[in-house]
C-alpha cells in the first residue's frame, strides 16, 4: 500500500513501517502511533464505530499534512493509513509511521500528524453506543487556518 | 447547469441522501448551491457556520465559482483519527 491510504481493510502497522523504512538506511528512529476504538466515550458505553470518509479529499488532506510536516522536520518521512467502515472495540482506526535520523523528529512529526488529522481530514465517526447512536463532530476543517496549524506544531514539540 | 452535491455524516442523514443532482442557474458559486439546497431542506441550515465546503474534492471558499458538472461537497466538522 502507498504511504497514504484511506481504506476499509484492516490496518497493518508492520507493513507500513517496512514501506516507510525500506527506502533509506539513514534512519535512526521510527515512531509510530496507532489509534484504537475505545469502549467508553463521554460516559457512553461504545458498541462499535462506523467511519465515513470523503475519500479523495481525505487522501489529499493527508498528503498536505505530510508536506507540512516536511517543512518543519525535513529529514523525516511519514506514512498514514486511516480505516473506514465498521470497526469493533480494540480495532485500529489509524496508523502513523514517522522515520527520521533522530528520535526527537520522529516523535514530533508523528504527534503533529495525528493532531492535524483531527483538524482537517474529512473523516467522521458514527458512534453506536448502548442506547443510541451519534455522529461525532470535532473541528471545522480549514487547511488554511494558521492558528490550528500552530496549535498542532506546539503540541508536537511540547 | 447541473451540479452534483455530496453530503456526509449527519448532513447526509438529514438530507436522506449522500448524493444529489441539481440544476442551478449560471453563473453560480458554492453559496448559490447551498442557498438553493437549504431552501429545499431547511434542517441543513444548522451547519452553515460550522461546515467546510469543497469543489471537485478540493477545499474551497463559499465564494468559489461552480461550473457545469462540478461536484460540490458540504462537510460537517470532522472527527477522524
Amino acid at each position: 500500500m502507498p504511504p497514504v491510504a484511506v481504506t476499509p481493510d484492516p490496518l497493518d502497522l508492520q507493513e507500513l513501517i517496512e514501506e516507510i523504512s525500506r527506502t533509506s538506511t539513514a534512519d535512526g528512529a521510527i515512531a509510530s502511533f496507532v489509534g484504537l476504538v475505545r469502549e467508553e466515550n463521554q460516559g457512553r458505553r461504545v458498541s462499535y464505530l462506523e467511519y465515513e470518509a470523503y475519500e479523495p479529499l481525505a487522501v489529499r488532506a493527508l498528503q498536505l499534512i505530510i508536506e507540512e510536516a516536511r517543512v518543519t522536520w525535513a529529514d523525516t518521512r511519514l506514512g498514514v493509513h486511516h480505516r473506514t467502515g465498521r470497526l469493533e472495540l480494540g480495532e485500529a482506526s489509524i496508523i502513523i509511521v514517522a522515520a527520521s535520523p533522530h528520535r526527537a523528529h520522529a516523535f514530533a512529526a508523528c504527534r503533529y500528524t495525528i493532531e492535524r488529522v483531527k483538524q482537517i481530514v474529512p473523516i467522521w465517526k458514527h458512534e453506536h453506543f448502548e442506547g443510541g447512536d451519534v455522529w461525532l463532530e470535532g473541528a471545522t476543517a480549514d487547511p488554511d487556518n494558521e492558528a490550528a496549524r500552530e496549535t498542532a506544531r506546539r503540541i508536537a514539540c511540547a | 447547469m447541473r451540479v452534483t452535491i455530496r453530503l456526509f455524516a449527519r448532513l447526509r442523514d438529514l438530507a436522506g441522501s449522500g448524493e444529489l443532482v441539481r440544476e442551478v442557474a449560471s453563473p453560480a458559486t458554492i453559496e448559490t448551491v447551498w442557498q438553493s439546497l437549504v431552501d429545499e431542506m431547511p434542517d441543513l441550515r444548522a451547519y452553515e457556520r460550522t461546515m467546510s465546503v469543497a469543489v471537485n474534492a478540493d477545499y474551497a471558499k463559499m465564494s468559489a465559482k461552480v461550473s457545469d458538472g462540478d461536484e460540490v461537497a458540504f462537510l460537517p466538522p470532522v472527527s477522524g483519527g
